[in-house]
Order: structure tokens, then C-alpha cells, then sequence
């Protein structure tokens, strides 16, 4: 049943990917993306990850890649010019992937890396929480880091703003609260002004 | 009752093996059945709130077998009806397989995110360890139902209505999360029955108290998380025509309709379990008031506190007009997101500082 | 708890002074450039008396779980970014104030840059070497495209990121196979149970290659050098200037941290491979900038060669090795401060050409900048009694010392090739006559920053025992 479940979404994730960088169209190659994060969290949700997994759907799928959806669909894609140059880069890019895939296959294998080496972790019972494993080690062990990833966060933030906002405020906004005070004074001025016409020309 | 034996007359026919699943899918439909019913009668109470708050009569025609004091019952069957047997226009140039999925997309997130919902001490589909978690990221889904139809639409209304919604669900769902852990750290449990568990002991111990500021952030988060009025700019009818659907029609539009109001009761749900205390009395406590009411299930009162949530909901469509779409903006970002993150400080200090009545045992 | 704090006190200094110069500036708007600056300079200051008076009371000892190491080697060296940093921002100011391009964000940037810094220096574990990497090469990147008004600006920021993405990809990567092996991120735990028979099997192999290539991109080292020139030449001034010194003597600190102390049981396996790296990046380093016309772009490919330089000392792998690459990156970066200093000089409140042209006659227009930028050309080429030389020297020592006499060879080699470029400017200040003979106008505080400048290399140069010995003391030798 488990394992069955692993590899149907297994097979999931990697159908999702392999259609993320072969579609045509960049929207459904986002679309691919998020299938790809949601099968990766029912795995993690396999391991007894349930932080992981609800973290990775509410992070990546529910807020970055609706971002990443926003700018895509506003591109106007020119699929021709995309495809330039693919067969010129073919050969080169061919070799550097089968080199990279033989090395990896040679030292990934199961002498490093196998199943021998890695104990299977041990069943939780039901009411074991994740989070809160998670929560304990992340605010003892790694502190430090921790905080480290805000600071970075926060350089990234700043880089954002700073790079993109390069106008200077000069924006004309409005102000409500200024709006809302407004007096009748302030706008409108009522200047007493004698008739244009002498009294009594006009008539009939 | 009633429930537990028809559950097990049914279990008796089936094969044990099929078990937990006959079981799971025989209470997602006593789920799901009251709620389509509650949305389709949510309607009809919209029409009817708005037109008595406008001095009007709202829908007075369509009645139930003809029984002429049940005018009006009949409409949203009627409206049913009538959307069922319309049909479904796919516009030219439209990408088709996403313009039918995303209905489906709008509605799944909104229907599943009931799971978790506990209606009072045992009865809930799932009881999960991160329930909090949970239905904070099903919300967050529902916006691709929104953006998918308005970008397959291949409509620039449709489009504009879809880009809008996006960055104002992006943009709450912060401030949304932020009430949440609030929540979090005065309960210290994702899990939703703990957290109304921790609400125990009359009125002044719900969170809606301590957490007064981040009660009325995620409230108005969660009404523009569901695009309602004053938030609905992703509709815009005065500039955008109907926004995202304005190119479905039939049974397709039906769908979003449906998704909207199951996302409306979903939110005054959330609300009331986790700032309202959830299925418990207001009288728990009180000298002669809660043996008086000790034999109104636990039910009702979540009921109640939900109705009242939605009652909110009408109210601020009848009274406000709607936010420019700047305005939305700076009201998530330069007020909501502070807010929440001073409350959270706060909340911290008075679990840290164990302050009575609301965090004055354990954790 | 006050030891634990006091041990990551610079880095609490640094981060809280960068928030704070955040708020002063935005609060203040075109006023607060000036608050930013003086807010930041106080920063830093504190934090350097963090380091020298906090850091050694918890020296020797490792901090939030082995995630920060204070060695002696982490308090030397953090001091001398926070000095370094403290007068890239007093010549940057002078470059940027007259453009008008004072901002808020370039000092919280800085600062970022200082944090990243201090932050890898004190890494007692891969994954801290890989957030403070982060750290400063984020903020790196971005400062690069601050002042993006010309194209070329983009273009190096775009090639900056790029490349030190994938750079950043192939650490992690390195890391994540060390780590699967192990099952340890912990340094001290590696350099611990770590043999050299182990090292020898081809997943370390592996691991190792990748890792270094991390190292080998900060350091700008051939063959990932394709982004030094371009981000030199691109970048403001003052930003090169910044990418050029403190990130050097970080990068420096990351290879210790990771080769000589993590996988210093693999010594024999990245040694070679470091001499690859070390021997081309002076042949193309000192080659390249012979041609070159451009004084930033010059700088740059000459940084690529003292990088490799500084590589010789490490892959000696004995702890007098390690103390002159020490030796090696100190004395450079004052080095580059003091030239990319007199660059900004030069550039003025004018336009800015960087060309090689901008020192001509500089030794009859202004005698006493004529002498500073002698004394740090000198240095650079690696003239005698300048620090420079015994920079050069105490590498190349240990280098003969350890057995790499070939090595040792090729280095002097190059290093005499490489003094045809500088000593040309020095032709160009004193022997030939411009026409363009524009008077300088220096501020009081760059003046005596630069003069401070030139006088600490000369003074490193008549006593290079004083560094020396407290970079041996730090290596702990």
C-alpha cells in the first residue's frame, strides 16, 4: 500500500518535472512546476513530514509559484527565438549532461549512498508532531543559522526594493487622512462680485 | 444519533477491507450535503439581508410546493436549476483544458479544507497534528482557480480581474498567517480542537480578547482572501465587467459561485474556532446560565458563531463601498502587516509572563 | 548566556547598525545620508571593539552548538574586515557624495557585506560557511547593481550573479555529498574522524572538486575568474573597492575553514589541485593585465594573479603556509584599498574614464599622493622593503620549505612579469608630462585615510615580523 502510494507519486513528480522544461508554453510549465511541489509534499507526508510537507505546499505552491504565474502570464513569449540555437547548443549541452550523469551514476551508487548504508528511521507514533521536533531543534541547535537565513532574507528584501524603486518619490499619491480633514475654507473661496449688468438694462 | 447507525447499517454491506474508506466518503457527504445547502440558502439570505438593509422585499416569488409562506424559498433551487441547464461557452482562443479545470481548481481547496473542521469534541473528518497548517495552505491554493480561469480565458477582463486577485490574496494570506501564529503561540497547538480546547472557561477566556487586533485582521483577511465586498476589485463590475468569470457561464460559473460562498463559511468557521472558542458555550461557567443551556448540543453554538460571521459578511457588502485597488494595497502591507507583527510580540510577552485569565495554566 | 552573546557580539553589532542606519535613513529621507554614514562608521567602530575586547575573553572556544569558532585566527581576522570595511566607507563616500548617490541602502548593504564576512570567518560548520557566503554574496550582488546607470553596470551584476550562483550551487553541492557520507556538517567533527585513506575514494574526490571550485570562484581564481574583470570595471568604484578587499580576506578564511581545517585529512588530494588553480591564475593574471588600459580592469586581473599567489600559501598545508597566505591576504587587501583609493582620488568629483592616462603627471601635480600611490604600486609589484615583498617572501619560503621548488620558480617568474605593469604607472606619475594636468581636490578625510594607508603598508614593510608573528599566533603555530 505505502510503497505503491511512493511510487505513484514518485512517477507524479518526475512526469510533472520532465513536462516543466519540455512544454511550449511557459504557463503550463509553471502549472507542471506546482504539480511537481505537490507530489514532492505527499512524499514528504509518506516520510511522517507533515510540517515539511504543509510548509512546502503553503510556501512554494500557495505564494511563490502564484508570483511566479503572475510574471509569466503577463510575459508575451515568443516561442520561435526560444527554440534558436537549440541545435547548436545541443552537442555541448549533451556532453555536459552525460558526463555530469556518468559521474554521478559511478559515485551515487549504492557504495556511498545505498540503502545499506542508511538505517531506516524509526516509526513515530500517531501522536508525535513533527513541528514540534522541528520548532525544538531549529530554536537550540540551529539558532544561529537560523537567525543567519532571516539576515539573508532581509538583504534580499532590501536588494529588491533598492534595485527596483529607482524613482525617487516622485509619485503623486494621495493622502486620505488629509482628504478626510479638508474644510470648506481650503477649497473653495466665495468672493462677493457685483452684477455684470447695471440693474435695470436687462429685463423683458 | 441518527448518523452512527445508518453508518453502520452501511458498513454491514461492504467488504471490511473497503472499510475506512467507505468511511471517509460517507463522511465527507454528510459534510458536504449541509454545506452545498447552507451555500445555496446563504444566497437567498444575501438577497434577502441586503434588500430588507436597502428597504426591500429581496427575492419574494419562488416558493416551495406552493406553500405561500415559504415565498422566496424556492430561489436558490430555481437559480440551480436554471444554471445547470445552461450552457457552457468556451470562448475562441481560449485554452481549454485549464478553462474547465479551473472551476475545479477554485472549488477543491475550498471544499477540502473542511477536514479538518472540528464541529464539537469528537465529531471531525481528520484530527491532524499542523490542522492550523493545513488549512492556511488549502486557502492559499485557491487563488490558482482564480488565476487559471483568468488567464485561459484568453479575455483582457478576465485577465486584469486574475492579476488583481492574485497580488490581493498574496498580499493578505501574509497578514492572514501572521493572526494565525498568533493563534499558534496562545494555544501552543496547530491542532485546531486543542486550540478551541485552550479557549475553555466562558466568553472572557476566547482568543477573540487577547488576540483582539489579530481577530479583526484575519476577519478582514479572510473577506478579502475571499474577494468579497469592500474587497472585491477582482470583479470590479463598474470597470472590469465581472473580472475572472466573466467569461463562464453555465454550470462552470456555478462552480465559482459555489467556491466563493464555501469559502465565506469556511472563513467565519475559522474565525469562530479560533478566536470565538469554537462549539463552546458562551455560558460555560456562569452560576445558572450554563446548566440552563447544558442541553443545547455543542453544535449550535459553532452554528451560531458561524451564522454570525456570515451575517458580517452581508453587512460589510451592504454598507461599504468598494476599496480602489492601491487602497487594498496599503491597507495589507502598511497597516495589517504591522499590526500583526506588534500583536505578535504582545502575545508572546503575555504567554511568556503566564497572564490570567487567559494563559494563566501551564504550557 | 552573556558569553554566548558576547561571542557573536560584532555580528549583533553589525546586524542591529544596519537596521538602524535602514530606519535613520528612510525616516529622515535626503537628510539622513549623512546620519546613515556617521550611524554606520559608529557601528562598525563598536563592533571592532567588540572584537578586541569581547572576542578573547571566549577565545578558544566554540559557540551556539560548534556553529561559531572564536580562534585566534577568527578575532585577527575579523578585526581587520571591520577596519577594512571602516575605510572602504570613508572612501566611498567621497566618490559617492558628489554624484549624488548616497543612499541608505549602500551602507545597510555594506554592513550586510561586513556581517557575511564575520559571519564566515567564524563558520564552525558547513552549513555557516554556506549562509555567510550567502550572506556576502548577496549583498555583493546587489551593490554591484545599485548604481546601475550605465550598461555595463548590468551586465556585471547580471555575470556577478549568475556565475556566483552556480558557484554557490556546486559548494552545496560539494557539501551535500561530504555531508552524505558523513553525516556530519560539524567541522571539528570532520577534521576528527576524517582519514586520508577515506579521502582518497573518488565521492570525496568528487566532493572535494566541487568545494574547492566554491573556494576558487571568491578568490576569482583561474578558471573561475570570467567575473573580475567584468565586475570590476563595472561596478561603482567604491563597490569594487569593497569586492576586492574584505570579501578577499572572508574567501581566505573560507578555505581554512573548509581545506585546512575540516578536510585537512584530504591535504594530498586538494593540494594538486590547488597548484593547477594557483599556477594559471598568475600566468593569466599578470599576462592579461600587461594589456590592459583600463585601471580598474588592470586591478582586476591583478587580483586574479595575487589570488593565486595567496593559493600557494595554503596548498603548502603546514601552519607557517597557512600563516603567510594570512600574511598574503591582509597585506592585500590594504594594498587594494589603499589603490582602489587612489582611484577614487583621481576620479574626483569629474567623470570617472579609469583611464590609465588619469596618472599622468601625477607626481608634479600632487607630490605627497605621488609618494602613497609609489608606495602601494611598489607593494603591489612587490618591491623590497615594502609588504608586498614579504608577503611574496613568506609564501614562497614556506613554499621551497615544503618542496614545491618549482612552484616556488614559476611564482617568482610570474611575479617579475607582473612589475612591467606596475611600475609603468609609476613611469606614467613621475616621467611623463600630460596634458590634462587637472589639480586634485581631495577631502580632509580621504586624504587621511589614504595617507594612513600608505604609510601602514610601508610601515608592515620596514617591520613585517609584528603581522607575522601574530599570523603565525593566530594559526596557533
Amino acid at each position: 500500500m505505502e510503497l505503491g502510494i511512493f511510487y505513484t507519486l514518485a512517477a507524479v513528480v518526475l512526469f510533472a518535472a520532465v513536462m516543466v522544461i519540455t512544454v511550449r508554453n511557459p504557463v503550463h510549465a509553471v502549472l507542471f512546476l506546482v504539480l511537481a511541489f505537490l507530489g514532492s509534499a505527499g512524499l514528504w507526508l509518506l516520510l511522517e513530514a507533515e510540517f515539511l510537507a504543509i510548509a512546502l505546499v503553503l510556501v512554494y505552491v500557495g505564494a511563490v509559484m502564484v508570483l511566479f504565474l503572475f510574471v509569466v502570464m503577463m510575459l508575451d513569449i515568443n516561442l520561435v527565438p526560444l527554440r534558436e540555437g537549440f541545435a547548436r547548443y545541443l552537442p555541448a549541452g549533451a556532453a555536459v549532461a552525460l558526463a555530469l550523469a556518468s559521474v554521478m551514476g559511478f559515485l551515487l551508487g549504492p557504495r556511498y549512498f545505498g540503502l545499506a548504508q542508511f538505517p531506516a528511521p524509526r516509526r513515530m507514533p500517531a501522536d508525535y508532531s513533527n513541528t514540534t521536533a522541528l520548532g525544538r531543534l531549529l530554536y537550540t541547535y540551529y539558532l544561529y543559522p537560523f537567525e543567519v537565513a532571516a539576515v539573508i532574507l532581509l538583504v534580499a528584501i532590501i536588494a529588491a526594493i533598492a534595485l527596483t524603486q529607482r524613482a525617487r518619490r516622485r509619485i503623486k499619491t494621495e493622502r486620505p487622512e488629509r482628504q478626510i480633514h479638508v474644510r470648506r475654507q481650503d477649497r473653495v473661496r466665495l468672493v462677493s462680485m457685483p452684477a455684470e449688468k447695471p440693474a435695470g438694462e436687462g429685463g423683458a | 444519533m441518527m448518523l452512527e447507525w445508518v453508518h453502520g447499517r452501511l458498513l454491514f454491506w461492504v467488504p471490511a477491507p473497503a472499510w475506512p474508506v467507505t468511511s471517509i466518503v460517507l463522511q465527507i457527504i454528510v459534510l458536504l450535503i449541509p454545506l452545498m445547502l447552507a451555500v445555496a440558502y446563504l444566497t437567498l439570505a444575501e438577497r434577502k439581508v441586503i434588500g430588507y438593509m436597502q428597504v426591500r422585499l429581496g427575492p419574494n416569488r419562488v416558493s416551495l410546493f406552493g406553500v405561500p409562506w415559504l415565498r422566496g424559498w424556492g430561489q436558490p433551487i430555481a437559480d440551480a436549476f436554471k444554471l445547470l441547464f445552461k450552457e457552457i461557452i468556451i470562448p475562441a482562443g481560449a485554452n481549454r483544458t485549464l478553462f474547465l479545470m479551473a472551476p475545479v481548481l477554485a472549488i477543491g481547496p475550498a471544499l477540502a479544507a473542511w477536514a479538518v473542521i472540528p464541529f464539537d469534541p469528537v465529531r471531525h473528518i481528520a484530527d491532524i497534528n499542523a490542522g492550523l497548517l493545513y488549512v492556511l495552505a488549502l486557502t492559499s491554493l485557491g487563488v490558482y482557480g482564480i488565476i487559471i480561469a483568468g488567464w485561459a480565458s484568453n479575455s483582457k477582463y478576465a485577465f486584469l480581474g486574475a492579476l488583481r486577485s492574485a497580488a490581493q490574496i498574496v498580499s493578505y494570506e501574509i497578514a492572514m498567517g501572521f493572526a494565525l501564529v498568533g493563534v499558534l503561540i496562545a494555544a501552543g497547538s496547530l491542532n485546531l480542537r486543542a486550540i478551541v480546547l485552550a479557549q475553555q472557561g466562558g466568553v472572557w477566556h476566547w482568543f477573540a480578547l487577547p488576540l483582539l487586533p489579530l481577530f479583526l485582521v484575519y476577519f478582514i483577511s479572510g473577506v478579502a482572501e475571499t474577494n468579497r465586498a469592500p474587497f472585491d476589485v477582482a470583479e470590479g463590475e463598474s470597470e472590469i465587467v465581472a473580472g475572472f468569470h466573466v467569461e463562464y457561464s453555465g454550470m462552470a460559473f456555478a462552480v465559482f459561485f459555489l467556491a466563493e460562498y464555501a469559502n465565506m463559511i469556511l472563513v467565519s468557521a475559522l474565525a469562530s474556532v479560533m478566536f470565538l472558542g469554537g462549539w463552546l458555550s458562551p455560558f460555560q461557567g456562569l452560576p445558572w446560565l450554563s446548566p440552563l443551556f447544558a442541553r443545547v448540543p455543542d453544535i449550535f453554538w459553532l452554528l451560531a458563531k458561524i451564522s454570525f460571521f456570515l451575517l458580517l459578511f452581508l453587512w460589510f457588502r451592504a454598507t461599504f463601498p468598494r476599496y480602489r485597488y492601491d487602497q487594498i494595497m496599503r491597507l495589507g502591507w502598511k497597516v495589517f502587516l504591522p499590526i500583526t507583527l506588534v500583536w505578535l510580540v504582545v502575545v508572546a510577552v503575555l504567554v511568556m509572563l503566564h497572564v490570567p485569565p487567559w494563559f494563566s495554566g501551564g504550557a | 548566556m552573556f558569553y554566548m552573546l558576547s561571542a557573536a557580539s560584532p555580528e549583533i553589532v553589525v546586524l542591529v547598525t544596519a537596521c538602524l542606519v535602514l530606519l535613520v535613513d528612510s525616516s529622515l529621507r535626503d537628510r539622513g545620508h549623512a546620519a546613515a554614514y556617521w550611524l554606520a562608521q559608529a557601528g562598525l567602530l563598536l563592533a571592532l571593539i567588540g572584537c578586541a575586547l569581547l572576542l578573547p575573553r571566549v577565545a578558544g572556544l566554540r559557540w551556539f552548538f560548534g556553529m561559531v569558532v572564536i580562534d585566534p585566527l577568527a578575532v585577527v581576522l575579523k578585526s581587520f574586515v571591520l577596519v577594512l570595511v571602516i575605510v572602504a566607507l570613508i572612501y566611498g563616500r567621497e566618490y559617492l557624495r558628489p554624484r549624488r548617490w548616497l543612499s541608505g541602502e549602500y551602507f545597510a548593504l555594506t554592513l550586510m557585506v561586513a556581517l557575511g564576512a564575520l559571519v564566515l570567518i567564524s563558520a564552525g560548520s558547513l552549513l555557516m560557511v554556506y549562509l555567510g557566503l550567502e550572506l556576502m554574496s548577496l549583498s555583493l550582488y546587489a551593490l554591484v547593481a545599485l548604481h546601475r546607470d550605465a550598461p555595463a553596470t548590468s551586465e556585471a551584476a547580471m555575470k556577478y550573479f549568475v556565475l556566483g550562483a552556480l558557484a554557490s550551487g556546486m559548494l552545496l553541492y560539494g557539501m551535500s555529498l561530504v555531508y552524505g557520507v558523513t553525516g556530519t556538517l560539524d567541522l571539528q567533527t570532520l577534521a576528527r574522524t576524517l582519514t586520508a585513506a577515506q579521502t582518497g575514494q573518488p565521492v570525496w574526490v568528487l566532493a572535494l572538486v566541487l568545494i574547492i571550485a566554491g573556494v576558487a570562484f571568491k578568490l576569482g581564481t583561474v578558471p573561475f575568474h570570467m567575473w573580475v574583470p567584468d565586475v570590476y570595471q563595472g561596478a561603482a568604484t567604491p563597490v569594487t573597492l569593497l569586492v576586492s578587499t574584505a570579501p578577499k580576506i572572508a574567501a581566505y578564511a573560507m578555505a581554512m575553514r573548509l581545506l585546512a581545517m575540516g578536510l585537512s585529512a584530504g591535504a594530498a588530494q586538494w593540494s594538486p589541485i590547488l597548484i593547477v588553480l594557483a599556477v594559471a591564475s598568475m600566468a593569466l593574471g599578470n599576462l592579461v593585465a600587461i594589456a590592459q588600459s583600463d585601471i580598474k580592469r588592470m586591478l582586476a586581473y591583478s587580483t586574479i594573479a595575487h589570488m593565486g599567489f595567496l593559493l600557494l600559501g595554503v596548498l603548502a598545508a603546514s601552519p607557517a603556509g597557512y600563516a603567510g597566505a594570512m600574511f598574503y591576504s591582509i597585506v592585500y587587501a590594504l594594498m587594494s584599498l589603499g589603490a582602489f583609493g587612489v582611484v577614487i582620488l583621481l576620479a574626483g568629483a569629474g567623470p570617472e574614464t579609469d583611464r590609465l592616462d588619469e596618472f599622468t603627471g601625477l607626481g608634479r601635480r600632487s607630490p605627497w599622493f605621488a609618494l602613497v600611490a609609489l608606495i602601494l604600486f611598489f607593494s603591489l609589484a612587490g618591491v623590497p622593503p615594502f609588504a608586498g615583498f614579504w608577503a611574496k617572501w613568506f609564501v614562497i619560503k614556506e613554499l621551497i620549505h615544503s618542496g614545491h621548488v618549482v612552484v616556488a620558480a614559476l611564482a617568482v617568474f610570474f611575479s617579475v612579469i607582473g612589475a612591467y605593469y606596475y611600475l609603468r604607472i609609476i613611469r606614467l606619475m613621475y616621467f611623463d608630462v600630460g596634458e590634462a594636468a587637472r589639480p586634485l581636490a581631495a577631502d580632509g578625510d580621504l586624504s587621511l585615510a589614504l595617507s594612513v594607508n600608505g604609510l601602514a603598508i610601508l610601515a608592515i614593510g620596514v617591520m613585517p615580523g609584528v603581522l607575522m608573528s601574530t599570523c603565525l599566533r593566530a594559526i596557533g603555530h
